[in-house]
């Protein structure tokens, strides 16, 4: 979907910010697409993971009302193929701190069913909160 | 006593005041006029009700104690914390099964520790606390009972954990999963609950509820404790 | 040989069939795995911003263990460190690597490190069991075999965390070769297959496991059109996801087929000749014994 960019509203301190965050030169992306191509999430995404790249790049701040960065599993899939060797698990990683350092949590731990309680294992538990809340 | 008693300056709740050398926290807040109607139980380190943080001149550590039991020295700023705020959901023991899942389901906080053993450098019972989690975190909560064992709910691990866990809550039901579910079942005490029920020591305890308060307490601190 | 074992949570619940099988089967090729004596939680998922130390804790805490133990003589001059599980190997593995480059990082940990009597000193190896493996050989393996898988058909699934990132991946991020030498180490067939290291959808299971169905869905089809009859993992997140959400796939649809999943290690146990009684097949969701049984590899 084209998507129509207003570079009036660059926010460079938002890009340095994620820049610092992340330890990603994110600059230096050539929009290849390989990111986006491997991504095991991406038909999920509402912007995919280069496109969250150029936004960050442009200063973009809208990107933090997408989904695309709670989808990342940090599988790595891109961090292996990045021709520019960037990895994009860390740039998700960052635009979700930035989120969750507000004290916000992404997910409710209270809202998992009994059911579901007794049977996940401690690994899915831990990990999914260590991802979702601050 | 002809010796005058040496006073020494200490900030409580960031107010100054001159308190008796070698008085408790507990004391120190007496001397000073504050009427403590919360965090104030058994004043012998039982109860757990008296939590209190403080720094010492000098130090960078912000350290907590039971104000019964903490002495105060020169220059130290205290603030007590009558209570802590904690989650503590309702449960029927009954409905419940002893593993990690039960947490899960009730405590889901405790999955966020991430190890870094501020709960156990804040615990006046010297409760290796972050253990304690640990153990509850992989499902083994007949350890978590046992490491637990004196924890007297004070709440200071609870205001030091990054991870906002309430450590003893859920301690708490560690125990009272392991006493139901998993200890192994007492005869002895089978016997002894049966005795009481039939009424064989109900002279001793009306004999006992009667008594005087220094009688009763010279009795209790001359009582034998087994251990075995 | 005697070798610090971190086992981390899963494995001492739901995924108890996982270690039950490596200890025996690590036993019976002379691998002793000693468990830390005192160990906490990895945290599952590696801290990737460039800030969050305190994350970092949590991995380093048990690197101190190991220091310990060696210090104690539980094991004589072994600064490797074992995992089973993918993604505590991955976990520790990036943390380590962190320490390792960076002394102020370090320091810092060190520091805020309460109620530790040493320092990490930043010369612990993480190894996963697989890699053990290879370097004893998988030739080694091979004779030791007493009941060869035969003709079972095995699709290995690395899923993520033991190739990505490549710098502590345990092999080739794109053309992995380990897990296939291991099942031929095991006389079993390999499978070709294009799943193999496409991920499961990992800790979304908990909030989003629509997602995790259409991944499983995919993963399954992919082995089943490739003619396996098993899949193996070494990761117990994989597993559960593979394991109990296909299982969950089945009921809702009548018709699909499942696989069942195993933890290498248990079909290695099953080719050591370990007793089934060894290898916790009861823990697997998707009926386990079934297949071993028409291969006339259990009774
Ligand atoms: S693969 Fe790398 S260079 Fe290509 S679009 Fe993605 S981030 Fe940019
Ligand atoms: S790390 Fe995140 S963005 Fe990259 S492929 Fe995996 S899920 Fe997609
Ligand atoms: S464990 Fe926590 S609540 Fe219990 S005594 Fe120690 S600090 Fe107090
Ligand atoms: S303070 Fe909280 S996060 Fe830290 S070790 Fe204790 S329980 Fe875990
Ligand atoms: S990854 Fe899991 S099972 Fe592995 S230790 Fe870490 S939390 Fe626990
Ligand atoms: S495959 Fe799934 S659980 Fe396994 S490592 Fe990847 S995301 Fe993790
Ligand atoms: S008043 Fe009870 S412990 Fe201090």
């Amino acid at each position: 979907m084209a998507q129509i960019i207003k570079l009036k509203d660059k926010n460079t301190d938002f890009l340095e910010k994620i820049t610092e965050l992340s330890g990603e030169q994110i600059t230096l992306c050539e929009q290849c697409g390989t990111c986006s191509a491997g991504c095991p999430f991406v038909s999920e995404m509402d912007i995919n993971p280069s496109q969250i790249m150029r936004l960050v790049m442009l200063g973009q701040e809208s990107v933090m009302d997408s989904k695309t960065m709670w989808l990342c599993a940090s599988c790595f899939t891109c961090t292996v193929r990045c021709p520019r060797k960037l990895d994009l698990s860390k740039v998700s990683e960052a635009l979700r701190q930035v989120k969750l350092r507000g004290a916000i949590d992404e997910i409710d731990i209270k809202e998992i069913s009994d059911e579901e309680a007794l049977k996940l294992p401690t690994i899915a538990v831990v990990g999914s909160f260590r991802k979702f809340t601050g | 006593m002809a010796e005058k008693q040496k006073m020494i300056k200490v900030y409580l709740t960031g107010e100054l005041f001159e308190v008796p050398e070698g008085s408790t926290i507990m004391m120190a807040l007496e001397y000073a006029g504050f009427q403590l109607k919360q965090g104030v139980g058994c004043r012998e380190g039982y109860c757990g009700a008296c939590a209190t943080v403080y720094r010492e001149k000098g130090d960078y550590k912000l350290k907590g104690g039971l104000a019964c039991q903490t002495v105060v020295s020169e220059g130290m700023a205290i603030t007590q914390i009558p209570s802590v705020p904690a989650e503590k959901p309702i449960y029927d023991l009954n409905d419940l099964t002893p593993d990690v899942g039960t947490f899960t389901k009730l405590f889901p906080s405790v999955f966020r520790c991430v190890s870094c053993n501020s709960c156990t450098k804040a615990c006046p019972q010297d409760i290796e606390v972050m253990d304690y989690i640990q153990a509850i975190i992989r499902g083994d909560l007949a350890k978590a009972a046992d490491i637990s064992f004196d924890c007297i709910r004070c709440g200071l691990c609870a205001m030091r954990c990054p991870a906002e866990i309430v450590q003893y809550n859920n301690a708490t039901l560690a125990r009272r999963l392991y006493g139901k579910y998993l200890a192994k079942k007492s005869p002895e005490l089978e016997k002894r609950l049966e005795e009481i029920k039939s009424g064989k020591y109900d002279k001793e305890i009306k004999e006992l509820k009667e008594m005087p308060h220094d009688e009763l307490s010279k009795i209790y601190y001359k009582r034998e404790i087994k251990i075995s | 040989m005697k070798i610090p074992y971190f086992p981390g949570c899963t494995l001492k619940t739901t995924a108890q069939n996982f270690e039950m099988s490596a200890i025996e089967s690590a036993k019976k090729i002379g691998i002793e795995f000693i468990e830390l004596p005192r160990w906490n939680c990895c945290g599952v998922v590696a801290s990737l911003t460039s800030d969050d130390l305190m994350r970092h804790l949590a991995p380093v805490r048990n690197f101190l263990r190991v220091q310990e133990m060696n210090k104690q003589g539980l094991v004589e001059n072994e600064n490797r460190l074992l995992t089973l599980c993918s993604m505590c190997y991955n976990t520790l593995s990036l943390s380590n690597l962190r320490m390792k480059n960076d002394a102020d990082d370090l320091q810092k940990i060190n520091d805020f490190m309460h109620k530790e009597e040493e320092n990490y000193d930043g010369n612990i190896e993480v190894v996963h069991f697989l890699s053990i493996l290879e370097e004893m050989g998988f030739d080694k393996l091979a004779q030791k075999i007493t009941k060869p898988l035969k003709d079972l058909k095995v699709a290995s699934y690395y899923g993520c965390m033991l190739l990505r990132p490549k710098e502590v991946g345990i092999d080739d991020a794109e053309a992995p070769t380990i897990l296939e030498n291991f099942v031929k180490s095991l006389k079993a067939e390999t499978v070709d297959w294009d799943a193999g290291s496409r991920c499961c959808g990992s800790y979304h299971t908990v909030n989003n496991v629509e997602i995790v169905y259409t991944l499983v869905k995919g993963i399954i089809l992919d082995a089943r059109k490739n003619g396996a009859e098993a899949i193996i993992t070494s990761c117990p997140l994989c597993a559960f996801n593979l394991d109990v959400r296909q299982s969950e796939i089945k009921k809702d649809n009548p018709d699909f087929q499942t696989i069942p999943i195993f933890y290498f290690t248990q079909l290695m146990g099953i080719a050591l000749g370990l007793n089934k009684e060894a290898l916790g097949l009861e823990f697997n969701k998707i009926d386990a014994e079934d297949i071993l049984k028409k291969k006339k590899l259990i009774k």
